[in-house]
């Protein structure tokens, strides 16, 4: 496995059609932790994740260890973006198939991590027959196959029940260790639960605020007093950039 | 299919009731029963010239379909010819086929080889603008995670952007299908010795308008057996 490295966002400008997004974004994502970023709608997180996707044109971003960041990139969306015409096992190649040849020793990773996840009895099964928590779970066995050292999270879990979201934030956590994880979320308990560190970003083009999180380890319980403040934290952290 | 043979038997017996109430002369309206009769006295030569129509038909969509997807590919893959190409395509559909039929007869002959072309020509066109058309519209949270993955450029088109473009290429298939006897039958009408436009026009000169029902009968059997076939198929098939 590669290693993680640490993403350094440096004097970061980004505009999209005439409409400034970031002014001079500085921003550590750590290597190996999980970075979660909170933000009212339209402030840019997603465009962030693009930027560092390489997905949309900009600088300011590099890695510490030196080497490209987006090449070693592995994207999970809100929307599970699933194949509807093909298989849970064959949507979970799909990060390797559209770089290269599957070997049998991917489709062995496949199904030992289908067989970790529960879902060994769905692997021929199409999309269309899959729940919401399945796909994700297939999504989120396509993001490990693919075997990147810094995953990009976008509101991956939004879209389902409680229950489902949170064993979902369980299996997440647990597989994706040692990774440079950032991680969207509109849920300010969702950040305190994975985020070993947390950021609100402003509209206002200010420079994103850190909020403090437990010394506890994640994925944290949601019930002890600290975790609890860190919410209290967060959500005044949101009110104030949406009100300012 | 059961739906469409129903529909054509309340038809009938429409038109039966109609007959008796009204009074038609045969050699304008036969009744359904004297169409039946036609079809029976004459089932032999009907069925021999449906054979050279189906024959005609089928390579007609076939090459038709062939030469839709490989055009909608051009436009897709080749962007500097797609100014070249577009106005050529609209053209095609423009000039009424009955006027570039004759060119076909004087250049391929009276054989197949002209009711085939002509066939296709009638229908490649809705398959290439269906397909394009999909082409062109991948879902773009698909796009996004292929560019996120850096997918290679024919691995990205076989693996999500043909797929995602099959269900409007069916569509162009289903229309394809629809209006593929037609096609043959005009061909037919342009210089034939065979086949169901053949006998149309000659049961038209000698006033056999109970055999020539007999005929527009089958060609519509024929018509939604093979639209109905082709369209469970494309179900089955691409089924997302």
């Amino acid at each position: 496995m590669q290693v993680a490295p640490t993403i350094i966002i440096e004097n970061l400008s980004f505009s999209f059609e005439n409409t400034l997004i970031f002014n001079n974004l500085n921003l550590t994502l750590p290597a190996g932790q999980w970075t979660c970023l909170l933000g009212t709608s339209g402030v840019g997180k997603s465009t962030l994740l693009q930027c560092l996707a390489g997905l949309q044109p900009c600088r300011g971003i590099r890695c510490t260890d030196g080497l490209p960041l987006a090449s070693r990139i592995a994207w999970l969306p809100q929307t599970d973006t699933l194949l509807p015409w093909a298989t849970a096992l064959e949507n979970a190649l799909l990060g390797i198939k559209l770089q290269r040849n599957v070997s049998q020793s991917d489709r062995k990773h496949a199904h030992d991590l289908f067989a970790e996840m529960q879902l060994s009895h769905a692997t021929q099964l199409y999309p269309a027959a899959l729940s919401g928590g399945m796909r994700q779970r297939v999504a989120l066995i396509r993001t490990l196959l693919q075997d990147q050292p810094v995953i990009l999270m976008d509101e991956p879990f939004a879209a389902v029940d409680a229950i489902t979201r949170h064993t979902l934030q369980a299996i997440a956590h647990r597989y994706l260790q040692g990774k440079t994880v950032v991680f969207v979320t509109h849920d300010p308990a969702e950040a305190v639960r994975l985020g070993d560190e947390i950021y609100v970003l402003d509209s206002k083009h200010r420079q994103p605020q850190k909020i403090a999180t437990p010394a506890s380890a994640t994925p944290r319980n949601l019930a002890d007093g600290q975790s609890a403040m860190t919410i209290d934290a967060m959500f005044a952290a949101l009110q104030n950039v949406a009100s300012t | 299919m059961t739906k469409a043979f129903v529909s054509i038997a309340i038809i009938c017996l429409l038109w039966t009731v109609a007959l008796r109430i009204f009074p038609i002369p045969p050699y304008l309206l036969p009744s359904p029963l004297s169409v039946m009769r036609a079809l029976h006295a004459h089932w032999h030569l009907i069925l021999i010239n449906t054979g050279v129509t189906i024959v005609e038909m089928l390579a007609g969509w076939f090459i038709g379909i062939i030469a839709g997807c490989l055009l909608a590919l051009t436009l897709q893959f080749f962007q500097p010819l797609r100014r070249c190409i577009l106005p050529l395509l609209i053209a095609s559909q423009a000039l009424p086929v009955f006027t570039v039929a004759p060119l076909f007869v004087i250049w391929l002959g009276y054989g197949i080889a002209t009711h085939v072309t002509i066939t296709a020509l009638m229908l490649f066109f809705p398959v290439t603008h269906a397909f394009y058309d999909g082409l062109q519209q991948t879902p773009h949270t698909l796009q996004t995670y292929a560019a996120s993955c850096h997918a290679k450029k024919w691995r990205y088109f076989w693996h999500i952007r043909a797929p995602a473009a099959l269900p409007a290429f069916a569509s162009g298939l289903r229309i394809a299908t629809a209006i593929a006897p037609m096609g043959a039958i005009i061909s037919e009408w342009v210089g034939a010795s065979g086949g169901l436009g053949f006998l149309l026009l000659s049961a038209n000169a000698t006033l056999q308008i109970d055999l020539m029902f007999a005929e527009l009968l089958v060609l519509v059997t024929m018509t939604l057996t093979f639209y109905f076939t082709v369209d469970r198929v494309l179900k089955k098939c691409i089924f997302w």
